[in-house]
C-alpha cells in the first residue's frame, strides 16, 4: 500500500481524540506531580506518547493477516517474557512486574500481552468452521487466556490478570454463544469464586473487603478509596482549577499521576470536566467499534472489538474505582495514566484498529 | 443446512462447488453476522458510561459540600501510638533503665498555617528557626504524617495547647502519650547503657538505618544501640475523625503499639554501684568479668555523662559541652581507652618467657637498680635495686630489670605472639559498639606501620608494658582472667542469653607455667614486699598485679612542659580466688601515679562480690534448714 494512502486513510477522528486524551493526561500528570519527587514525569510521558505514535504507525502498516499468521510466535514469546519477569523482574512494593531496561526505564511485559491475546483470540475464532464455538473451543480459548493470566497473578498483579478476561469474553460473545454455555460458564464462575478467594493474597482480599466497606480499613486500601471520593467530591461542578486541588496537591490522594489520575482530574476540573473527558472516551470507544463494523472480515472485526472490549473494561474498572464503585485493583487509565508500558501498549492497540481500518476493502 | 445439501448436489461439478464454498466462506467471514452483538456492546458501553457518570453526579453535584468540607479540613487524622522501649534489667532482674509516661506535642502539617509558627514557637519555648528547619526536614514526607515537635511537656505547656483549641486557635497541635527513657541518676553505668536520640539525617542516608524513618528515636550508643532492634517496639496508629476545631469525634481505627522487649544484662547492680563509688572523682575505668563464662559483672568509665539529657532531644548547649570537654566523657574508657598497661603486662611477658623456653623457672637476674641494653641505660623502679630476683620475686616486687632481661631473651615477636594469644591487640568481641583494639607491637607491625625494621632496644620497653604497646581495661581483665583460668578465654558479653552460649577460646599452656605466674600474682597481694598489699582481703585469696604506666618516655617528658601535667596512669588487675577464679577486675586510674593506689578499687569490687555471695549463701541456708520441722502447708494432704 502506498504511503500516501496510509496517511489519507488514517482514522483521523480517532487519532485526534486519542491525542487530546493523552494531552490532558500529560497536563494532569504535570499538575499532580509538580513539587514532588516525580516532577519530571510529565516530560517522560510526552516521550512515551511520541514512542507510542511511532509504534502505532508500525503496527498499522503490517497487514494484520500476516500478524495473525505469526500470532502463535508472539504468544509463546510473551509467555517466555512473563516467566522471565517472575525470574528476574525488579521487585517494586511487593510485586515483580517490570524488567529493567538500560537508561532507567522499565518494561512491563504484562501490558503488551494484551495485544498478543487480542490477536491470538481473533485468530482462533476466525478459524472456526461452525456457527457456534463448541465446548471444546471454549476450553481451548480459556486455556489460551488462562495461562498468561495465571502467570500475571503470580507477580502478583490481580488487576492486569483480570484485564485479560474481557478479551476472552468479548471474543466468545461475538462468536455467538449457546445459552447452555452461558449457564455453564456462570456456574463455573460461581464455583470458582470461593476457590479464587483462597488464591488471593491477603492485601488483595483486604482490597475487596474494603471495596464493600471502605471504613473497615480507613488507613489501608480504604484510605485510598475514601481520599479519592473526597477528592472527586471536592471538585464540585466546576473544579478547583489546574494545580489547585488540595487533595491532590497536599498528597492525600495516593498515586495521583498513575492509578488515581482521574480523581485528581475530577478534583481540579469538576463534573463538567469529567463529562467532557468521559465524552471523549465514549467517542474513542465508538470510533473503535465503528472500525470493527467496517472490517473486511471476521478476523478484523474480532481484533477491533477486542480492543473495544478491553478499553471499556479498563474505563469501567479504573474510573469506577475512582468514584468508589469498583474495588482498588491498580490498573491504569488508558492513555492518561503515567507509565510507558501502558501508554505505548494502548497506542499499539489503536494501531491494530487502524490496521483493520486500512484493509477494510480487502486490499 | 441448505448449503450443505447443495454441496452434495453439485458434487460432480467441481467448478461450481468451489464457487459455492467461496460463497460459504464469504458468508462465514462476513463481519456483519455479528452486527447485532456489536450493537449490544454499544448499548452496554453506554450503560457503563452512564453508571460512571452517575457516580460523579453523586459525589460532585448531589452533595459536593460534604466532600469539599471534608477536603478542607480532611477530617481523618492519623496519630501515632508510640511504643515504649523495652526495659533494661540487671542480672537479678532489677530495673536499670525504665520508661516514664509523658506527653509529646505533635504538629499535623496538613492543618498548619504558616502564620502560626511564631505563635507556637513562642508559646512552647521553642526556637523558631529550629522549628522551621525541622518542618523543612520533613518536607519529603506525606503531609498527613504528623511530626513530634516537643517532648516532656510541662503542665503549663499542656495548658497552652488546651487553651488554643478553638476556632481561631491552633488546630495543628495535638498531644500524644509518649514514653521517655528514664536512666539511673548519677550516671550509673552510663557508658554501658548508652542513650537514645532521634535518628539523624546522616544516619538515615546510610544503609544500616534503612528501616528507620525521620523522627524515630533510636539507640545511639552502648546497649541501647547494640540491641536497638530488640529494645524498640513497633509504633501503632490511631485514626480519628476530628471536627474543624481539631477535637476528636470518633475513633475510626486503632492499631496498638507493640512494646519493645526487655533486656537482661549480666551487670550486677551491687558490684556496679561499688565500682562507681570507688571511681568517684577519678578519671579511668573499671571492668569486672566472670572468667568462667565471660559475663561482665560491672563496667565503669569516668568521667561520665548524664544519659537523661539525651532521653528527650538533647539541648545543643549540653551537647557542645559534652563533645568539647577535654576529658571526653562520652568515651567508654573501659572498651575504648587505649593506653600502655605498664607492669600489669608482666605476667604475659613471664608467660611468653616460660612457654617459648627463653627462660626456665630457675632463671635469675641480679638487679642493681638498672641495666644497660644496646647502649642505653634502663632504670628499675626501685632505685637501690632488688638484689637477686627470680620469677616469683620478679612478679611480686615487679622488678623491671628482671623483665628487661626476660623480654630481651624472648624477643619482640614471641612477646607479641603470646600477647595476642591472651587477647591483646584485637577486639574481645564484647557486645558494645566501637570497641577499640589496642596495639601489640611486633617487627611485622612496625614494618607495616612505619616501613622500618624493629630495633632490639625497643623490646626492652615493651617487656615492662611500655613502648608502643596499648591495651584497653577490658582487654586486660579478659587476658588476665583467661590466663588465671589456665588458658581459657570466654568472649565478654553484657546480655544474658543462655541460648547463645559459645565455646571459649582455649590455648595450650603448660599448667605448671600458669600456676607459677598465678602464684606470683598471689604474692603481689599477700606476701611481704608485694606491691599491692592494699588489695588484700582477709579470708579470700586475691591475686593481682599493679602497673604504673608512663604516658610518654621520660626522655621526651624532660624536654617538654607537659612533664608536669602528665602524671603516670595507675593500673591494677586482680582476680579471686587464686586457684579457681570467679571474678577478675581491671582498674585504670588515669593520673593515679602509682599502681598500688588503684589496688583498693579492685579490692572493693572483689570484696563486694564475695560479701554478696556469702549473704546469699546464708539466706539460702536459712531457707533450706527446717527450724521447727516441716511447716503444716508442706505436709501431704491426708487421704479420706
Amino acid at each position: 500500500m502506498a504511503r500516501y494512502r496510509l496517511v489519507r486513510e488514517m482514522d483521523w477522528p480517532l487519532l485526534t481524540i486519542a491525542m487530546v486524551i493523552a494531552a490532558v493526561g500529560i497536563l494532569q500528570i504535570y499538575s499532580a506531580t509538580h513539587g514532588t519527587g516525580w516532577t519530571g514525569a510529565w516530560w517522560r510521558q510526552c516521550l512515551y506518547v511520541g514512542v507510542g505514535l511511532a509504534v502505532m504507525w508500525l503496527v498499522a502498516s503490517v497487514d494484520y493477516h500476516t500478524m495473525l499468521n505469526q500470532a502463535p510466535i508472539y504468544y509463546w514469546a510473551s509467555m517466555a517474557g512473563l516467566v522471565a519477569v517472575l525470574l528476574l523482574g525488579r521487585e517494586v512494593s511487593g510485586g515483580k512486574r517490570w524488567i529493567p531496561l538500560p537508561g532507567g526505564f522499565h518494561f512491563q511485559v504484562s501490558e503488551f500481552v494484551k495485544l498478543v491475546l487480542i490477536l491470538q483470540v481473533a485468530r482462533y475464532l476466525s478459524d472456526l468452521k461452525g456457527d457456534h464455538p463448541q465446548a471444546r473451543d471454549l476450553l481451548k480459548l480459556g486455556a489460551l487466556v488462562g495461562l498468561p493470566a495465571a502467570l500475571v497473578m503470580k507477580q502478583p498483579d490481580l488487576g492486569t490478570a483480570l484485564s485479560y478476561l474481557p478479551i476472552l469474553a468479548m471474543g466468545i460473545f461475538l462468536a455467538g454463544l449457546r445459552w447452555q454455555h452461558v449457564v455453564a460458564l456462570a456456574l463455573i464462575g460461581a464455583l470458582a469464586l470461593p476457590v479464587g478467594w483462597h488464591l488471593l493474597k491477603d492485601y488483595q482480599k483486604m482490597r475487596l473487603i474494603t471495596f464493600l466497606d471502605p471504613s473497615r480499613d480507613p488507613l489501608g486500601s480504604g484510605y485510598q478509596v475514601i481520599q479519592s471520593q473526597i477528592a472527586v467530591g471536592a471538585g464540585g461542578m466546576w473544579g478547583k482549577g489546574v494545580t489547585r486541588g488540595s487533595q491532590t496537591q497536599l498528597r492525600f490522594l495516593p498515586v495521583p499521576h498513575t492509578d488515581f489520575i482521574f480523581s485528581a482530574f475530577a478534583e481540579e476540573h469538576g463534573f463538567v470536566g469529567v463529562l467532557v473527558m468521559l465524552g471523549l472516551y465514549f467517542l474513542l470507544l465508538m470510533q473503535v467499534v465503528q472500525n470493527a463494523q467496517v472490517a473486511a472480515d471476521r478476523a478484523g472485526m474480532y481484533i477491533a472489538m477486542g480492543v473495544a472490549g478491553l478499553l471499556l473494561f479498563h474505563l469501567l474498572v479504573n474510573i469506577g474505582m475512582v468514584v468508589g464503585r469498583m474495588p482498588v485493583t491498580g490498573i491504569p487509565l488508558p492513555l492518561m495514566s503515567y507509565g510507558g508500558s501502558s501508554v505505548v501498549s494502548w497506542f499499539m492497540m489503536l494501531g491494530l484498529v487502524h490496521n483493520v481500518r486500512l484493509r477494510r476493502f480487502g486490499i | 443446512m441448505v448449503e450443505l445439501g447443495a454441496r452434495k448436489v453439485y458434487k460432480d461439478f467441481p467448478e461450481t462447488t468451489e464457487r459455492i464454498e467461496a460463497r460459504q466462506r464469504a458468508l462465514r467471514d462476513d463481519p456483519k453476522i455479528a452486527s447485532g452483538r456489536i450493537a449490544f456492546f454499544q448499548y452496554l458501553a453506554l450503560a457503563v458510561f452512564l453508571f460512571l457518570i452517575s457516580g460523579f453526579w453523586e459525589l460532585q453535584v448531589r452533595n459536593p459540600e460534604i466532600y469539599s468540607e471534608r477536603a478542607e479540613r480532611n477530617s481523618i487524622k492519623a496519630l501515632p501510638v508510640l511504643a515504649p522501649r523495652g526495659k533494661i534489667l540487671d542480672r537479678d532482674g532489677r530495673v536499670i533503665v525504665d520508661n516514664h509516661s509523658s506527653f509529646s506535642l505533635i504538629l499535623s502539617r496538613e492543618h498548619l498555617k504558616p502564620e502560626n509558627v511564631p505563635i507556637i514557637a513562642a508559646g512552647l519555648d521553642l526556637d523558631q528557626g529550629e522549628l522551621e528547619r525541622r518542618l523543612h526536614r520533613f518536607r519529603t514526607r506525606p503531609r498527613y504524617e504528623p511530626i513530634i515537635i516537643k517532648e516532656e511537656l510541662t503542665p503549663a505547656e499542656i495548658a497552652f495547647v488546651e487553651a488554643h483549641r478553638d476556632a481561631n486557635g491552633l488546630p495543628e497541635l495535638e498531644l500524644v502519650h509518649a514514653y521517655r527513657r528514664l536512666y539511673p541518676q548519677n550516671s550509673l553505668a552510663a557508658h554501658v547503657i548508652g542513650y537514645v536520640g532521634e535518628v539523624s539525617e546522616a544516619e538515615l542516608n546510610s544503609p544500616e538505618f534503612i528501616r528507620y524513618e525521620p523522627g524515630d528515636v533510636i539507640g545511639k550508643a552502648g546497649i541501647e544501640r547494640q540491641y536497638d532492634v530488640h529494645l524498640r517496639g513497633v509504633d501503632g496508629q490511631r485514626q480519628v475523625l476530628v471536627d474543624n476545631l481539631g477535637r476528636e469525634r470518633r475513633v475510626l481505627g486503632f492499631k496498638p503499639a507493640i512494646p519493645g522487649k526487655n533486656l537482661q544484662l549480666t551487670i550486677d547492680l551491687d558490684l556496679q554501684v561499688v565500682a562507681e563509688l570507688a571511681m568517684e572523682g577519678r578519671k579511668g575505668a573499671v571492668v569486672a568479668l566472670d572468667p568462667r563464662n565471660g559475663e561482665v559483672l560491672a563496667m565503669v568509665s569516668r568521667p561520665a555523662f548524664d544519659p537523661n539529657k539525651f532521653a528527650t532531644r538533647i539541648r545543643p548547649g549540653d551537647w557542645k559541652e559534652l563533645v568539647s570537654n577535654p576529658d571526653n566523657p562520652l568515651l567508654n574508657r573501659a572498651t575504648q581507652a587505649q593506653l600502655a598497661p605498664g607492669s600489669t603486662f608482666k605476667p604475659v611477658v613471664a608467660l611468653a618467657g616460660l612457654e617459648s623456653g627463653a627462660i626456665d623457672e630457675d632463671f635469675r637476674v641480679r638487679c642493681p637498680g638498672g641495666a644497660t641494653f644496646y647502649g642505653r641505660y634502663f632504670k628499675c623502679w626501685v632505685k637501690g635495686g632488688h638484689g637477686v630476683v627470680d620469677l616469683h620475686k620478679g612478679i611480686v616486687q615487679s622488678c623491671d630489670v628482671y623483665f628487661y632481661n626476660v623480654g630481651n631473651r624472648v624477643g619482640i615477636d614471641d612477646i607479641a605472639r603470646y600477647a595476642e594469644m591472651t587477647g591483646f591487640g584485637r577486639k574481645t568481641g564484647i557486645d558494645l559498639p566501637h570497641e577499640a583494639e589496642g596495639v601489640v607491637p611486633s617487627s611485622q607491625w612496625k614494618m607495616r606501620m612505619f616501613r622500618q625494621k624493629w630495633y632490639a632496644g625497643e623490646t626492652i620497653s615493651v617487656a615492662i608494658g611500655q613502648g608502643a604497646l596499648t591495651v584497653t581495661p577490658l582487654q586486660l581483665a579478659y587476658a588476665i582472667g583467661g590466663l588465671a583460668m589456665g588458658g581459657v578465654w570466654y568472649r565478654p558479653h553484657l546480655v544474658k542469653d543462655p541460648a547463645r552460649r559459645e565455646p571459649p577460646r582455649v590455648a595450650k599452656i603448660n599448667p605448671d607455667h600458669a600456676v607459677k605466674i598465678v602464684h606470683g600474682m598471689y604474692g603481689v597481694v599477700n606476701e611481704p614486699g608485694g606491691t599491692a598489699i592494699r588489695a588484700r582481703i582477709p579470708g579470700i585469696s586475691v591475686c593481682g598485679k599493679t602497673g604504673t604506666a608512663q604516658l610518654a618516655s621520660n626522655q621526651v617528658l624532660k624536654n617538654t612542659k607537659l612533664g608536669q601535667v602528665l602524671k603516670d596512669n595507675a593500673w591494677f588487675v586482680g582476680f579471686a580466688p587464686c586457684e579457681s577464679p570467679e571474678i577478675v577486675v581491671a582498674a585504670l586510674w588515669e593520673g593515679g601515679e602509682h599502681g598500688y593506689l588503684a589496688a583498693p578499687i579492685v579490692r572493693d569490687v572483689i570484696k563486694a562480690y564475695f560479701d554478696k555471695k556469702a549473704r546469699l549463701r546464708r539466706a539460702l541456708v536459712a531457707q533450706a534448714t527446717p527450724r521447727f520441722g516441716p511447716s503444716p502447708e508442706a505436709m501431704p494432704a491426708a487421704g479420706p
